[in-house]
């Protein structure tokens, strides 16, 4: 079969699989970063105190803490060993939590920042936008560095000044400033009319930072049906980590490679599993000793790139 | 061709990481300079208490707002992104619109995930938020003569932050002043007085220490504490000071009083209970009539009329 027209993007896994099955983890994402949200508002609000503070830290239940591994990075590079047991606790959790379900998991099922650039993204089709500025990926690893810098030279959270992510998430919990809806409104037209998945999949220093931590995780999005695969590259035009796909499909399945996307960058969108109409993806949770052993398959994965370039 | 193409995959990489490179630093460096702009809370905006010094505390803050959600008064703000603000995200308080309370628990504090807000601080008469500085005394009522005190009143630490002292009204001749005066070993910068004035724009406003405070030189030792402290003089034995006075007085300068020779019978500390003070005004022995003279404003009449007297 060929590739999907842009117009038609979509509409054969309606068909097949009707509005629910078409759409349910984009649904279910939504339902979460909202609700996260509304969580940390129901306090002030409510005076149902789940979760308190924002994502840069928090307590849950008033008794758990959480604290954002980047800024906690960003605390250690400025020099500040005057924190709390509180503050290394609250970092393992969060830390441990992301590696066991996949780092990333906070781009596509957390940050609201998701909710702007998944926005971009769908109007950029929409309108028909394909020109894109051609950013590094790795940019995003250079600004994680470039982060830990600054904040080393200037002895504080530098980063923190200017990150959108936490500017955006803090304005939505404790109040939205023009500030916040500006800085909103730059990223939506930097991911509209600059570059596609430019924020999220270029330039963001805490998805580098997450990826890091996400390398060993369990839950991965799995293709065990990649031979039903009818390269109508669907997935790829809604996945925004588009390069870590083919690995595990078709291509892969010619090198003997294992059935699941292996990259670290995965958000765990499910995008993909809700756009194809062969159900060839879908979340697969691998126990842990299967989960390390992913590293090797990554070089694997690169390897099989460098085939692909070649090639091509 | 093979070789050619490597070449240009190499040059092309080069080209590449350079531009990831430089627009990153760029950006860097940006972050960087905007950084350390700003450093310094702008003075109408106030940490909340315990905050560590702002240099450490802009290390240690991690802009989650915990402490805004646990302030009782909600008096607590988390900075919005611009330069006329605190650094972006972190907390403070306005003293005029809110004042810190001064919660006896401080519950701002315990919940602070990285100690950005000492937990040390356990007693809310410690913190030193800010500096409060009755800035203007041409507006200040007090000053004018009327009676206000407001601000000595709200005062949490009235009586040790916030004293009131009397100086005589001089545009009336025979009214008071009641000052507020400050002490900063008391004042914890709550603000409560900089929002309880009645101006339309406070006289007094709490600052932060850096502006509101000098710092004396690190090698100046006060002479009298040095003395305190060893109790006695440091240099030569404590002799009683030589006035160069008309004969037949003396003075005593531990409590400032001028006497008259015959009677400054023993010691001069001593003599102020036989002896007869000069100077107008002090207590003593009721003055008789003759002492009695209309009040003057010039001290040696005072000393010449002691002379007379004595001769």
């Amino acid at each position: 079969m060929a590739v999907t027209p842009i117009e038609q993007l979509g509409k054969d896994a309606l068909r097949a699989k009707g509005f629910v099955g078409a759409y349910k983890w984009l649904i279910l994402r939504r339902i979460t970063q909202v609700a996260i949200i509304g969580l940390f508002i129901a306090g002030p609000i409510g005076g149902i105190w789940i979760l308190k503070g924002n994502l840069a830290g928090s307590w849950l239940f008033e008794t758990v803490p959480m604290v954002e591994p980047f800024v906690f990075l960003q605390m250690l590079a400025a020099g500040m060993f005057g924190f709390l047991a509180t503050t290394v606790v609250g970092v393992a959790i969060v830390v441990a939590f992301y590696a066991l379900v996949g780092g990333r998991a906070y781009c596509a099922w957390v940050c609201p920042v998701n909710i702007i650039t998944d926005a971009a993204a769908w109007a950029r089709r929409k309108l028909g936008i394909t020109q894109s500025a051609k950013i590094s990926p790795q940019t995003r690893y250079w600004l994680l560095a470039g982060a830990l810098v600054v904040a080393a030279v200037t002895g504080q959270l530098a980063y923190e000044l200017v990150n959108p992510v936490s500017i955006i998430h803090r304005e939505l919990i404790y109040g939205m400033g023009a500030a916040g809806g500006l800085v909103a409104a730059g990223i939506f037209l930097f991911d509209l009319l600059i570059a596609k998945h430019g924020w999220c999949s270029h330039v963001c220093p805490m998805g580098a930072l997450y990826s890091i931590i996400g390398s060993v995780a369990t839950v991965r999005v799995a293709t065990p049906n990649r031979s039903q695969c009818d390269d109508c590259m669907e997935c790829f035009e809604v996945c925004p980590e588009p390069k870590i796909l083919p690995p595990a499909l078709k291509q892969g399945m010619r090198q003997g490679l294992p059935a699941r996307v292996t990259s670290s960058l995965c958000t765990r969108c499910g995008r993909c599993i809700d756009i194809c109409s062969k159900d060839v993806f879908a979340f697969d949770l691998l126990t842990l000793g299967k989960a390390s052993s992913a590293k090797p398959e990554d070089s694997a994965g690169k390897e099989e790139k460098r085939e692909l370039k070649k090639a091509s | 061709m093979a070789g050619n193409g490597k070449k240009m995959d190499r040059r092309r990489f080069l080209i590449n990481l350079a531009r990831t490179v430089g627009g990153v630093s760029l950006l860097a460096l940006g972050v960087g300079i905007h950084a350390r702009s700003a450093k310094a809370v702008p003075p109408e905006y106030i940490r909340p208490p315990g905050a560590l010094d702002e240099e450490k505390f802009l290390s240690a803050c991690i802009r989650c707002g915990i402490c805004v959600r646990d302030c009782p008064y909600d008096i607590l703000k988390l900075a919005e992104l611009g330069s006329d603000h605190p650094a972006t995200g972190t907390p403070y308080f306005v003293a005029r619109t809110g004042p810190c309370e001064m919660c006896e628990d401080i519950p701002c504090i315990p919940n602070c995930p990285t100690n950005a807000l000492d937990h040390s601080l356990k007693d809310i008469t410690k913190a030193r938020m800010g500096l409060a500085v009755l800035i203007d005394q041409e507006t200040c009522i007090a000053f004018l003569g009327l009676r206000c005190e407001v601000c000595y009143n709200v005062c949490p630490l009235r009586g040790k932050a916030i004293t009131l002292e009397f100086q005589p009204n001089k545009r009336s001749g025979r009214h008071a002043l009641f000052i507020p005066v400050v002490h900063s070993d008391h004042c914890t910068g709550c603000g409560l007085c900089e929002k309880a004035c009645i101006l339309e724009r406070e006289a007094i406003k709490v600052l932060p220490i850096r502006l509101a405070k000098g710092e004396l030189g690190h090698h100046y030792r006060l002479g009298w504490k040095e003395k305190a402290k060893r109790g006695g003089s440091l240099v030569n034995p404590d002799k009683p000071h030589e006035f160069n006075l008309p004969e037949g007085v003396k003075y005593d300068y531990e409590t400032g009083r001028v006497y008259r020779a015959e009677e400054a019978v023993d010691k001069l500390g001593k003599s102020t209970r036989g002896g007869k003070a000069l100077k107008e005004g002090v207590q003593g022995p009721s003055p008789t009539p003759s002492e009695k003279m209309p009040g003057t404003s010039n001290p040696l009449d005072v000393l010449n009329r002691g002379l007379q007297e004595a001769k």
